[in-house]
């Protein structure tokens, strides 16, 4: 059946409601995955619940503490943030990555992370920079960590009548850098191969303090690995302890090959994306010192 | 299934339309309205040969819902032209033959206005990364790039002069 | 000849006539036709690639409200007419089988019902209640897996045409092996200083022409039928169309849209005899568009091949000796390029001992279609792989050894004739010129050098020039115009006119309107349909000539014909010269419309010559490579108007990098398309290239006025081994697979 109705709820009770009432139906954001998965059929749901014009759902706002990012805010909208680049340079990146530039138009990091996909590149720099997702439903609002929000394969947290509604940043402490590479094999307009998020905190003797490393596209899901960060703290992030990092990665990567690689390559190249992805972080983190 | 009822401003002109829940904007362009200039090359945002400004933002009108079009401002590339003037990125194509085919044009220059509007002094590579999903097979993008330099120039020189 | 003539018009770059229309979203393509109580069609494609077709229960189809008529394979006829082409003859029976299967379902996507109905949706949903019971057979889909002993065999009936080997099979899925040879090859090789022998293969890959496949039919109660579409051949698609169906080709009118690229695939018919035959059931015109997916799965990509190649060399670089085989997948029918692959192969080259073998395989997957210089490029990647792998093993500059064996005017094509003027030698020493040849590569980068060689076609065509009374012209031509050629055709007219460009009017008429075409297609048009424009432009200037002896009152010998006016000559001396402007104006009393009238049958049109220069560069670390600088250097005859003669060596390089570095197609084991999107095809897009650097050199083609020859095609041949050779340069390692997409670089990197 082709999809019946479409809903443009102003408040997010309302939202919850639509999606209450009718487990069939679907939250709207950028469509840049839900309407291309409609087009062939994979998805065919009973309503479209198009949550943009509902105030909050699109829009950033900063404080001292974080920074709280509209679900369906588009990718250009954060682009076009100079103090969310500043903050979060890597995250940022990897926001523009979305897609080409009319998908950017469209296309929101709430959706790229609530499609679920291994390969999300918002997925893993969100994960290292601890962002949280808010969730409204039914009995109210409640906050997860991004780090186990995506269950699978296309499968989320998100229980019927749920409906994320916006991503909560938290700034970084002082001397921290983010980064976020990916692999594909064109420029632009190409889903991941391998994709990895670095985040390093270093004191102002140089010492890696913290690290988070995450990794896309060779798991189920944006995979945190704990091995390759504690490769990094501790170290000065030397040559060495940056190899020893992007080893970690190869060995915690579960991939599969398919038509955008082989296991073997992807396996490969997220160690050097591991590695490449922490110099430019610890770059970023000594400058902000 | 219930047919929606779509105020919106296409191109300047108030337009009013009906449409089913599922029919995206693209479909509602070419069909209600008869604005075929917009293309359809995929229908899944890869090609870019759809692209419509949404509220001044480029936007795959193949992923866009025509019911979201409601109280929006839509712009096509019919609308990109004012009366007699072509806009510079079009005088640019023609003078550089930077079209062969030309089904991807519509597209392409929409997507170069969005860029121009925004940024009159674009390098190179700025260039080719805005167009990068706006596919062409035919010209190897070359004419292309350098058109839509050329018409950066003439849109900077008349800000020029209007300052002069 | 021409070689000495001065031009006014041509080689100047006017604005063209239908661009204001392409930039303003005005022109109207494939989709973009709407008639009256118009239906929608839907095909229903099947899901194996490899099926009996056991039976098919469309009545809950029938019964959906909204639905006006249902068609399977027993409404299309079986037939084994034929329809002659120039560069090769159509077998309307399988084209008509590939449009909406009879028997068996051959590749994933065949078409196997059709449905109109009064919405797209409602098609859709229709055809999805379409029940087949397929009798699902093991998929042949490589052509070793087709050779194999003991394959499955996709058509029962096949025989291998050509010159089949003495031990061949019967039962087979070969359709074709020739022969080309010439010299005593064992003795050539004995006399080699230096032999390498490699075996190639490149995928299959796709056109990518941006506009899906798309039409609309009208069949009138009388028998008449109009039809709308994008095509680069509307006289064939009335001619297959009317075959397929068995009605009268008279008619039947096609009348052709703009159209959104096609570089061959848009030569045969899918879409538009469903359309007839769901318009005759239902008594109204019916659209059909095929979806992007339909496109990838169902039109006609160009084959997959194997090319086993060997070549015999002396010291001192001199060719000596050359064996090929190419195995080329045709898809679910006969009918691949394997042939023409197998006379390009080595026909930049004189090479005095050679045994060339080409074969023709079904496979199940879509039949394939022309794509530019078709057959050309995967043979020329194997020969300018080995020729590369020549010049370095006998530490020879590569063009130097391309120049000491460079085929030139009075050598022996390997295919038969002797050579006219060809500008393969000056094409080769403008590359080694160029300063690109000489710049020096960053870390990590390597430059390859690629030759291309294309026949281009002649073939048929017919054009009118006809004056207004107010000095205008009108061009009319039966070419679908893919890139420019109307513009071209108007200056052709200026030129012989003397009528400036924008006040000649170029137009592409429908299949009523204008005489035989052939298709747009083989490089032919600004060539073959030029010659019929120059033509008709002179016999326009014969008839004004006329007229101004007519109002001289003298004989007609005593006028000549200068920069666009009729000047007198001796005996006349006293008139004044008349304009064209001046002489249209009295059409009427001096005799009635002028209509210069021109059909020609051109000769091939002279082969065309290229090479590419390719730098690129490469990540080690993860296989990825950029193209970084790009140069392409072609003979072109005589550039009529030099930015689209560019724009095609710049289009047909990059379609080639594409192919090079990225294209293919991936199938499962079961024979099903796992990339059938650009998500996922990943054609070349802005930021992946440099700008593409051009040298055109100008060789004239004695068979035409102006030396023009053919130029769309031979730019998609040297790129494939350019990027192979560029890659070899940066990395020390020979790659005689494509694409040499990241993992397949990494993986030989790292000796895995």
């Amino acid at each position: 059946m082709l999809t019946q109705r479409y809903e443009a709820p102003t408040t997010v009770a309302d939202a919850v409601r639509l999606m209450q009432a009718d487990p069939q139906a679907t939250p709207l954001a950028g469509g840049t995955d839900l309407l291309v998965q409609y087009r062939v059929g994979l998805r065919r749901p009973s309503a479209f619940v198009d949550l943009k014009r509902i105030p909050g759902l699109v829009g950033i706002t900063l404080d001292e503490v974080g920074m709280r990012l509209g679900a369906a805010t588009s990718a250009a909208e954060v682009c076009e943030h100079g103090e969310a680049r500043r903050l979060w340079p890597g995250l940022v990146e990897a926001v523009g990555l979305l897609g080409s530039t009319q998908i950017q138009g469209r296309g929101s990091v709430g959706g790229n992370l609530c499609n679920g996909s291994p390969a999300a590149d918002t997925t893993c720099p969100l994960i290292v920079n601890r962002a949280r997702a808010v969730i409204a439903g039914p009995q109210g609002e409640r906050t997860v960590d991004v780090d186990g929000f995506t269950t699978g394969p296309h499968k989320t947290v998100l229980a019927p009548g749920e409906v994320l509604v916006a991503l909560w940043v938290p700034r970084p402490a002082a001397g921290t850098g983010d980064a976020y590479l990916r692999l594909i094999p064109r420029s632009e307009m190409d889903i991941a191969a391998a994709g990895a998020a670095v985040s390093v905190t270093l004191d102002k003797g140089g010492t890696c303090t913290a690290a988070r490393v995450a990794i896309a596209a060779v798991a189920p899901t944006a995979l945190l690995v704990p091995a390759a960060a504690e490769a990094l703290i501790g170290t000065k992030l030397d040559d060495a302890a940056l190899v020893r990092a992007g080893e970690a990665a190869s060995a915690a990567a579960r991939s599969i090959g398919d038509k955008r690689g082989t296991a073997a390559y992807r396996r490969t190249v997220v160690g050097v994306l591991t590695r490449r992805a922490a110099s430019i972080a610890a770059a970023r983190a000594r400058a902000s010192h | 299934m219930s047919t929606i009822h779509v105020r919106t401003t296409v191109n300047g002109e108030p337009t009013e339309f009906l449409c089913e829940p599922a029919e995206t904007l693209l479909d509602a362009l070419r069909n209600r309205l008869g604005l075929t200039g917009t293309k359809e090359g995929c229908g899944t945002g890869d090609c870019g040969s759809c692209s419509v400004l949404l509220e001044g933002r480029l936007v795959p009108s193949c992923l866009v819902l025509a019911a979201e079009a409601i109280d929006r401002e839509v712009l096509t590339v019919e609308g990109v032209a004012v009366g007699d003037a072509l806009h510079p990125v079009q005088q640019a194509f023609l003078e550089q033959a930077a079209l062969q085919c030309g089904i991807c044009t519509p597209g392409l220059v929409v997507a170069a206005k969005s860029l121009l509007d925004r940024n009159t002094n674009p390098t190179e590579q700025e260039v080719r990364f805005w167009l990068a999903g706006n596919l062409c097979r035919c010209t190897g993008y070359d004419k292309i790039v350098r058109a839509v330099m050329d018409a950066a120039e003439v849109m900077r020189n008349e800000t020029s002069e209007v300052r002069a | 000849m021409s070689a000495e003539r001065t031009f006014e018009y041509i080689g100047t770059r006017p604005i063209r006539h239908d661009g204001l229309d392409k930039v303003t979203g005005r022109a109207n393509y494939g989709a973009d036709f709407t008639l009256p109580g118009m239906l929608h069609g839907h095909v229903l494609r099947s899901p194996h690639a490899h099926a009996r077709i056991v039976s098919i229960d469309t009545s809950a189809a029938e019964a959906t409200p909204g639905v006006k008529a249902v068609i399977t394979g027993k409404d299309i006829p079986k037939t084994n007419a034929k329809l002659s082409l120039g560069e090769a003859a159509m077998e309307l029976g399988p084209m008509g089988d590939n449009a909406l299967a009879h028997d068996k379902a051959l590749y994933e996507g065949h078409a196997v019902a059709a449905v109109a109905a009064t919405s797209p949706e409602i098609a859709r949903e229709a055809a999805e209640k379409i029940v087949v019971v397929y009798e699902v057979l093991k998929p042949v889909m490589t052509v070793d897996q087709a050779l194999a002993p003991g394959a499955t065999i996709l058509h029962d009936d096949l025989v291998t045409k050509g010159k089949p080997l003495a031990d061949a099979p019967k039962h087979t899925n070969v359709a074709l092996r020739m022969e080309l040879k010439r010299g005593d090859l064992e003795a050539g090789f004995a006399a080699a200083d230096l032999i390498v022998e490699r075996t190639f293969t490149t995928p299959m890959v796709h056109q990518g022409y941006i506009e899906p496949h798309a039409c609309v039919a009208r069949y009138g109660e009388d028998g008449q039928v109009l039809v709308w579409t994008t095509t680069q051949g509307h006289f064939i698609v009335r001619d297959a169309s009317a075959g397929i169906l068995g009605i009268d080709a008279a008619k039947v009118k096609v009348v052709p849209s703009e159209i959104g690229g096609g570089f061959g695939g848009k030569i045969p018919v899918y879409l538009e005899p469903l359309a007839i035959v769901l318009s005759r059931k239902a008594h109204r015109p019916v659209k059909m568009v095929m979806s992007r997916d339909d496109v990838f799965r169902a039109s006609g990509p160009t084959s997959g091949t194997k090319v086993r190649m060997k070549i015999g060399a002396k010291k001192d670089g001199t060719l000596v000796a050359a064996s090929a085989s190419l195995y080329y997948e045709a898809g679910a029918y006969p009918g691949s390029p394997a042939g023409a692959g197998a006379m390009c192969v080595i026909a930049p080259y004189t090479i005095p001992n050679f045994m060339i073998e080409a074969y023709d395989i079904v496979v199940n997957r879509p039949k394939v279609a022309a794509y530019r210089a078709p057959g050309s490029p995967a043979a020329m990647f194997a020969t300018e792989s080995v020729i590369d792998e020549i010049a370095q093993k006998l530490g020879m500059d590569p063009i130097d050894l391309r120049l000491k064996n460079a085929a030139q005017e009075g050598d022996s094509a390997p295919y038969g004739p002797k050579y006219g003027p060809i500008g393969l030698k000056q094409v080769l020493e403008a590359t080694k010129a160029h300063p690109h040849w000489k710049a020096p590569l960053g870390p990590n980068q390597g430059r390859g050098v690629a030759c291309g060689f294309w026949f281009n076609a002649g073939l048929n065509s017919t054009a009118t020039v006809s004056l207004s009374a107010d000095g205008s012209a009108t061009v009319v031509t039966g070419n679908p115009d893919i890139g420019g050629t109307r513009v071209a055709q108007a200056m052709m007219v200026s030129e012989e006119l003397g009528i400036p460009v924008e006040r000649v009017r170029p137009t592409v008429a429908d299949t009523d309107s204008i005489g035989y075409n052939d298709l747009t297609g083989g490089s032919r048009v600004c060539y073959a349909t030029g010659m019929a424009v120059i033509k008709a432009a002179q016999d326009a200037r014969d008839q004004l000539c006329a007229r101004a002896a007519k109002i001289w009152d003298v004989d007609p010998s005593c006028v000549a014909w200068e920069r666009g006016r009729a000047i007198p000559l001796n005996g006349a001396s006293d008139k004044e010269p008349l304009t064209v402007s001046a002489l249209a104006a009295k059409m009427t009393a001096t005799g009635g419309p002028i209509v210069g009238r021109g059909a020609v049958s051109a000769p091939m049109a002279g082969p065309g010559f290229a090479t590419n220069i390719c730098d690129i560069e490469v990540d080690k670390e993860t296989g990825v490579s950029r193209v970084v600088r790009y140069t392409a250097i072609q003979d072109v005859g005589k550039a009529v108007h030099p930015s689209y003669v560019e724009g095609q060596m710049q289009g047909g390089a990059v379609q080639g990098i594409g192919w090079a570095l990225n294209e293919e197609y991936i199938y499962d084991e079961a024979g099903h398309l796992e990339n059938a999107g650009f998500l996922d095809y990943r054609m070349p897009v802005a930021s992946d290239l440099p700008m593409i650097d051009t040298v055109l050199i100008e060789v004239a083609n004695p068979l035409h006025p102006y030396g023009v020859r053919g130029v769309g095609e031979v730019p998609i041949v040297p790129p494939l081994a350019a990027v192979a050779n560029a890659m070899a340069g940066a990395t020390g390692v020979r790659f005689t697979d494509l694409p040499l997409s990241p993992p397949r670089v990494l993986k030989a990197l790292s000796g895995a």
